[in-house]
């Protein structure tokens, strides 16, 4: 995979050749829309190049899978939707448990229940505040273009595998279903260490026993949560990761991430030509969550709306970075064109909130 | 001298709670079955020579037990999903031998769904079903195992099939799916089907290392706690009661599988096209 070709492809497709240019063994996956398309791609490439496609009998079988695989020392993943989702999260947490890395990629399409089937960031505090239960983080990425989804994907199995921490691609179907030119390559983020706690039966370690912690918490429950707290930190001080557009003489800041903020960053343009000086701020780890950065500009600027397509669930974590020291608005999933699942939120709709807030 | 038969009958107890450690990996009531069926395994392992490249994969309660106290490379997995990751670590170490401990639970009831999808995808693995008609880690709740009628924790007045259903059979499914290379059910409660269940076990592991298809053991055992029987009479529960709904034998033992399709089908269907270049 040296070298490097621009295609135009699905942000789905790009999510897949993401795995595939980061040398992912394994994808176990399970149908649900708006994100079949990642399990028909996986299952026509992987066989190709030699690897294991297996669709599986439920989303709790196929995060089992990437655990099992994952166990062994293999890269694998898989992708799903929310009510898929939520049955990964039993293995979610056992695997924060085990430290077992894994990549899991949500295309969220609302809810709660069955939702909908089209764009949606309702699966926020799901997938940032750990999802299931005992108290873990899972590294959140949310990618706002088909390239994103390419490299994000990438980018996704080195954090897994450097922090031993599950890592979720959590994107929805307006970035997922869009047709956009894609740039493929393999990223190299660096080495990561030797997966010296891999089950692969003492005859490949020359007779000798597991290192595998079979059981830490159970030795040490304080110090296991410990040392995660101590892991996550390192997290956050290295790995936090944003972009900004024209922040810099901003009179309000618009906080959104994922397809939002594609539109958002529409809304500055529109807004600038109208002579209203609006900047955004994107978050690209949505945990950990770059509250210090949004802390610093809304402190500057004086105001902040946060634009998501849910009833606001990010919103809280700005809220939580700004102290109440500047006023947070929220624009939710009542900026939709249409009041129905099928509905999305637009640049017009976002500078009409601005116009109204200003 | 004769002796004299103890005044009260010996009603076994769960193990003592001393730590996390015990509760979760340490052992058996006494009268327990499972302890003979840890030996079994042992004495298996160690003539297949397979110690080193086994890798157990346990989930809770007292089959999942089973697994800590053998010494090899093992996973450990939710409860229940001990075959679904058995599957994902046999197909990337193929030159190991996977095996999955499991009980009423975690094979018929929560894992159903794992335990019917990985026999019909023959996965080269082995399962160890140990079938004691009840949830015994839990404290003696029911379980898809207990007898009609039967008193548990949660069925005070009873098994009642009309509320609670029959008892699900383990080894006459698995025979009903083509991917089972092997299924029998046996028991250890005399010394002849001690003997049968050394060698059915040797049989399940040589069908995994034959590469032939999925196998599966169910092995009848005591368990005096939740019966409260004392542990003889609990041999005598398994001919008078278990045995009758639990017929043993082997219901499955093939030397191959076919594997192969009509390739008239790979015609038919539908597929998602690639995307045009450019």
């Amino acid at each position: 995979m040296a070298q490097t070709e621009t295609v135009l492809i699905s942000g789905m497709e790009a999510v897949g050749w993401g795995g595939i240019y980061a040398g992912c063994q394994a994808y176990f996956g399970y149908p649900i829309t708006p994100q079949s398309e990642i399990p028909e791609f996986m299952s026509r490439e992987m066989p190709k190049l030699g690897r294991l496609f297996l669709q599986t009998e439920d989303e709790i079988a196929a995060v089992g899978m990437v655990y099992g695989a994952a166990m062994t020392g293999a890269r694998a993943m898989t992708s799903t939707s929310c009510p898929g989702f939520s049955l990964m999260q039993e293995f979610i947490s056992f695997m924060a448990s085990f430290e077992c890395p894994g990549v899991i990629v949500n295309v969220v399409r609302g809810g709660p229940g069955t939702g909908g089937i089209s764009a949606a960031q309702t699966d926020y505090l799901q997938a940032t505040k750990g999802g299931g239960h005992g108290g873990y983080r899972c590294i959140v990425l949310a990618p706002a273009s088909a390239q994103e989804c390419f490299d994000l994907t990438q980018l996704a199995f080195y954090l897994s595998d450097k922090y031993r921490v599950v890592t979720i691609v959590l994107s929805e179907a307006a970035v997922g279903q869009s047709l956009e030119p894609v740039e493929l390559r393999t990223l190299d983020f660096g080495p990561l260490p030797e997966k010296d706690w891999n089950v692969r039966g003492r005859f490949q370690r020359e007779g000798k026993k597991q290192t595998l912690p079979a059981s830490r918490m159970w030795a040490s429950y304080v110090g296991f949560h410990q040392e995660q707290l101590q892991k996550y930190q390192r997290i956050k001080d290295i790995e936090t990761r944003y972009r900004t557009y024209q922040v810099e003489d901003a009179q309000i800041l618009l906080v959104a991430y994922g397809y939002v903020a594609r539109m958002a960053q529409e809304a500055v343009s529109m807004a600038r030509a109208q002579g209203l000086r609006l900047g955004l701020l994107r978050p690209i780890t949505l945990w950990p969550f770059p509250g210090g950065a949004i802390k610093e500009a809304a402190l500057r600027i004086g105001k902040v709306l946060v634009v998501e397509d849910s009833s606001g669930q990010m919103v809280e974590d700005v809220e939580s970075a700004v102290q109440g020291q500047v006023p947070v608005h929220l624009l939710g999933c009542w900026g939709r064109n249409v009041p129905t699942p099928g509905g999305i939120i637009y640049p017009e709709g976002i500078l009409e909130e601005v116009k109204s807030l200003s | 001298m004769k002796k004299e038969a103890p005044a009260k009958k010996v009603i076994c107890n769960m193990p003592r709670l001393h730590d996390g450690w015990m509760l979760a990996f340490a052992p058996w009531c006494p009268g327990c079955h499972i302890g003979i069926i840890n030996r079994l395994l042992c004495e298996v392992m160690e003539e297949l020579d397979i110690q080193d490249r086994a890798i157990g994969t346990m989930g809770l309660g007292c089959s999942a037990a089973l697994t800590p106290s053998i010494d090899t490379d093992r996973v450990w997995t939710p409860h229940g999903r001990e075959l679904v990751v058995a599957s994902a670590v046999k197909r990337f170490v193929p030159q190991s031998v996977v095996y999955s401990t499991v009980g009423d639970g975690a094979l018929l009831a929560i894992g159903a769904a794992h335990f019917l999808n990985t026999a019909a995808r023959g996965e080269k693995i082995t399962v160890i079903f140990v079938n004691n008609g009840g949830y015994g880690r839990t404290g003696g709740q029911v379980a898809p195992t207990t007898l009609a009628g039967m008193k548990s924790t949660t069925t005070p007045y009873g098994r009642d099939p009309q509320v609670t259903g029959f008892p699900l059979h383990g080894a006459e499914i698995a025979a009903a799916i083509k991917g089972v290379a092997y299924s029998v059910r046996v028991t250890v409660h005399t010394p002849a089907n001690y003997r049968q269940t050394k060698r059915a076990i040797k049989t399940a592991f040589q069908k995994q290392m034959d590469g032939i298809g999925f196998s599966i053991v169910e092995i009848l055992s005591a368990c005096p706690t939740n019966w409260q029987l004392s542990p003889v009479d609990s041999l005598e529960f398994i001919d008078k009661w278990m045995i009758p709904e639990f017929p043993l034998g082997e219901f499955k033992n093939v030397d191959s599988i076919d594997y192969s399709f009509d390739p008239e089908l790979t015609k038919l269907g539908m597929v998602i096209r690639e995307r045009p270049a450019g």
